[in-house]
């Protein structure tokens, strides 16, 4: 079973399981592959610990996602083990604060990548919950869909990405 | 179905993703950015491949009555401002909310410390505003037509396949190319 352990399959092979495995979560939970309103769900439990769950429960967004652990907050969850199941099959644990093509672009200072990282969280989760789903929820569930919505997101994605990617690569680096 | 079933199912399936995410190697920050950079193209080669998978067999259930989806209607001021706003912090963070849960995994400090919270932080912000919000610029230049297939008014089928052979020609000329 060296297979298992190999660092890289090939991207038709993940990307044709990836899309065998939402045959199988429409048919057996009813529900698509989908990332992002587990965030908002984790920061409205946040919230309500911070400052109690009546204050959240006024606010109409978390009136209708509610803050509780449901199948997708459960599917983000088995997204970290299963990836680390991965990592330690294939022996590729690696902890590093600074990504190897940040470094040889940006140099070795931490808190301008932790700065950036902060900055591009905070953009990721207000937009995709203003776009109502990320690179899995429109990019590949509502993408397969044939989602109107999805495919004008999953567009706009890498639209915004790589005109920011190359902004920040070619004229900053 | 029980509530614990749907649970541990859900946790299951994302078990199989979060694997298969980190084996296709888009955990990684630099497979990501080098996709935004038009570099590589291992994280195009992964999303086709499942939509185009995907599509045929979600389709081909549909029509035998096993499942059922209705995708939800949507407009350019949700679906294409939200999209940019995701867009830009993507390329900021070098990560997307599925891959940053595997990126954990292996260790990515970056996100531990900064992407994770501000990912937090930006679906609160979103909570807090979004009264203001659902009413007008989210519903600004809605959508005609749920699906593609009404949209452009040809059968589904007839998408499907075309959609298909659009997605062959990319993976043949990306391969010619290197990418």
């Amino acid at each position: 079973m060296t297979w298992l352990n190999e660092p890289l399959w090939s991207p038709y092979l993940v990307g044709a399981a990836i899309g065998i495995l939402s045959w199988f979560t429409l048919l057996f939970s009813g529900k698509s592959l989908g990332c992002s309103t587990s965030f908002a769900r984790s920061a409205g439990m946040l919230e309500g610990l911070l400052r109690g769950r009546k204050k959240v429960l006024r606010k109409p967004y978390f009136q209708e996602y509610k803050p509780e652990v449901d199948w997708q907050w459960m599917l983000v969850l088995g997204i970290f083990i299963g990836a680390g199941l991965a990592v330690l099959l294939s022996g590729d644990f690696s902890p590093a604060l600074l990504p190897d093509s940040w470094q040889a672009a940006f140099g070795p200072g931490k808190v301008l990548r932790l700065a950036i990282a902060m900055l591009g969280g905070v953009l990721v989760g207000f937009g995709a919950r203003w776009a109502d789903g990320c690179t899995s929820g429109h990019g590949i569930s509502g993408a397969m869909q044939l989602s109107t919505a999805s495919w004008v997101a999953a567009l706009a994605f890498f639209a915004g990405g790589i005109v920011t990617a190359g902004l920040l690569f070619r004229i900053l680096a | 179905m029980s509530n614990r079933k749907q649970l541990a199912a859900g946790l299951l399936f994302g078990m199989i993703f979060g694997f298969l995410l980190h084996k296709g190697g888009v955990t990684r920050y630099d497979v990501i950015m080098a996709q935004l950079l038009l570099r590589d193209f291992t994280v195009l080669k992964i999303m086709m491949s499942a939509v185009l998978v995907g599509t045929v067999g979600v389709h081909l259930l549909k029509a035998t009555g096993r499942v059922s989806f209705a995708p939800k209607s949507g407009s350019w001021g949700q679906n294409g401002i939200g999209g940019l706003v995701f867009g830009v912090g993507f390329a900021l963070l070098g990560y997307c909310p599925g891959t940053m849960a595997g990126a954990l995994a292996h260790g990515a400090l970056d996100v531990l410390l900064a992407g994770l919270p501000g990912m937090l932080i930006g679906c609160w912000l979103f909570a807090v505003l979004y009264p203001r919000v659902r009413g007008s610029l989210l519903l600004r230049g809605e959508f005609s037509r749920t699906t593609l297939p009404e949209l452009l008014g040809i059968n589904q089928w007839m998408l499907v396949s075309g959609l298909t052979m659009a997605v062959l020609l990319l993976f043949i000329w990306l391969e010619k190319t290197g990418l």
